[in-house]
């Protein structure tokens, strides 16, 4: 072996080492590199009860209620499991029904209380002609972002 | 194997020649494009049926975050080289892709902040996508520091191409963190294939806008490798002779 | 241009503060290299 295919390998060995540390890493830590739960995770798996944690997931069509002030009440669901979201506050310019949202907050009695609740729009663009033409559009989301982080660790 | 094209290819004086060829191309035909780009995203494409006009940020955001990924590739890669064959075209061409690369990586994270705030509600998030595109920055400015703390500019390289290499790992992090984990940023728009996730009228300047910024990347990179070659090869004939050339010129006019 | 273009729909801060941080880092790119070659080469002389 030459002196040039020497450090060749020891570049190739260190590339492959820290991959394959990576992918270990990465493996272990999945759950915590989640920036939130989904409805499914809190109804089915109980995630610790009143611990405070990020929601994700769909506004429900047809859910959402007004209240006094800034009080808002809405249902929030990903593509199985839903759950009843309470919020007091100011709503980002994208909220409305079927957008995706993420809300943090804590479950009590049953009801997820946020106190701050951020919009997380999807990848397309496109005019509003063309989003009026199209019925999962203008408004309609896709839950499959929404993934259940318990079973993803599972 | 025989390797004397590839140190012909990479020989300084060649190299310094063939760049300040391709260079003045690569920055009119940038420039040409980026103005293209810019005047069809802001005053021809149609406001987002969601975000209105403020999804124009995009013709700035998506080509700085795509160059800021494709130069930190380069930059290790330009690294393996000067490690493995101790080339000094390519540690030059890894000195001078850092600055480039750190300046498009700190543009796309203030770009994501403006667009953050007004659409999602925060400038900031602590999620996969914006925690690794930080990390990227910081490895830029790992390098860039690190060169600049040695006196010896072959051993600054090499220490650079290490930092460089080991940062790898963070690029598929990068690009791949909103399909592995749950996060507040969307997937990614151009690299979807399938279904239409951007209309036409929308794409077109994005892809302009893409291309100027690899092109005026590629001019930046190779003017900063020039500085690079001439300053390491300062005592050379090549070098001086060019310097009296030049200099002498300029100080007469 | 009328109002409304600069308006960008009430977005005008977040559009134009990106498009004009953008010009900024582009217009850099162009000259910081031509800058330091200028240095470079003024050095170069100066060590004859």
């Amino acid at each position: 072996m030459t002196k040039r295919q020497k450090r060749m390998a020891a570049v190739a060995a260190l590339v492959a080492g820290l991959a394959l540390a990576a992918v270990f890493g990465f493996t272990a830590f999945r759950k915590n590199m989640m920036y939130f739960y989904t409805p499914t995770d809190i109804v089915e798996h109980k995630v610790a009860d009143n611990a405070r944690l990020r929601l994700g997931g769909l506004v429900t069509v047809g859910s959402l209620k007004r209240g006094d002030g800034l009080n808002v009440e809405f249902t929030l669901a990903d593509c199985e499991k839903s759950l009843p979201v309470r919020y007091d506050g100011i709503l980002p310019d994208l909220f409305r029904e079927g957008q995706g949202i993420v809300a943090t907050g804590q479950m009590k009695d049953g009801v997820f209380v946020a106190d701050e609740v951020l919009a997380k729009h999807d990848e397309n663009y496109m005019p509003p002609e063309l989003a009026k033409s199209l019925k999962t559009a203008d408004g309609r989301h896709s839950c499959a972002p929404f993934k259940s982080v318990m079973q993803a660790a599972n | 194997m025989n390797w004397t094209w590839f140190h012909r290819l990479g020989s300084p004086p060649s190299f310094y020649r063939f760049a300040g060829r391709l260079a003045p191309w690569l920055g009119g035909l940038g420039l040409l494009l980026l103005a293209y780009g810019w005047y069809a995203g802001l005053v021809l494409a149609p406001p987002d049926y969601q975000q209105k006009d403020a999804f124009r940020i995009i013709y700035v955001h998506v080509p700085a975050a795509a160059v800021s990924l494709s130069l930190y590739v380069l930059m290790a890669l330009a690294g393996a080289v000067a490690l493995i064959w101790r080339m000094k075209l390519a540690e030059a061409v890894m000195v001078a892709t850092a600055p480039v690369g750190a300046s498009f990586t700190a543009l796309a994270l203030v770009t994501g902040m403006l667009w953050g705030k007004p659409m999602w509600g925060a400038y900031w998030v602590w999620d996969a996508r914006l925690t690794a595109e930080l990390v990227l920055l910081f490895l830029y400015c790992g390098v860039i520091g690190l060169n600049a703390a040695f006196d010896d500019a072959r051993a600054g390289a090499r220490a650079c191409a290490l930092l460089a290499i080991v940062g790898l790992v963070n690029v598929p992090i990068v690009h791949f963190s909103v399909e592995w984990w749950n996060s507040l940023h969307q997937g990614s728009t151009i690299l979807k294939f399938g279904k239409p996730a951007i209309s036409a009228d929308m794409a077109w300047p994005l892809y302009a806008g893409l291309l100027a910024t690899y092109c005026l990347c590629g001019h930046a990179i190779l003017r900063r490798a020039q500085n690079e070659l001439l300053l390491r090869e300062r005592n050379t004939r090549w070098v001086r002779e060019l310097a009296t050339e030049l200099g002498g010129g300029a100080r007469v006019s | 241009m009328s109002p409304e273009f600069w308006k960008m729909g009430g977005y005008a801060l977040y559009v134009w503060g990106s498009f004009g941080i953008a010009a900024g880092i582009y217009l850099w790119n162009l000259i910081a290299p031509r800058l330091r070659r200028r240095a470079i080469l003024e050095t170069l002389l100066d060590d004859e």
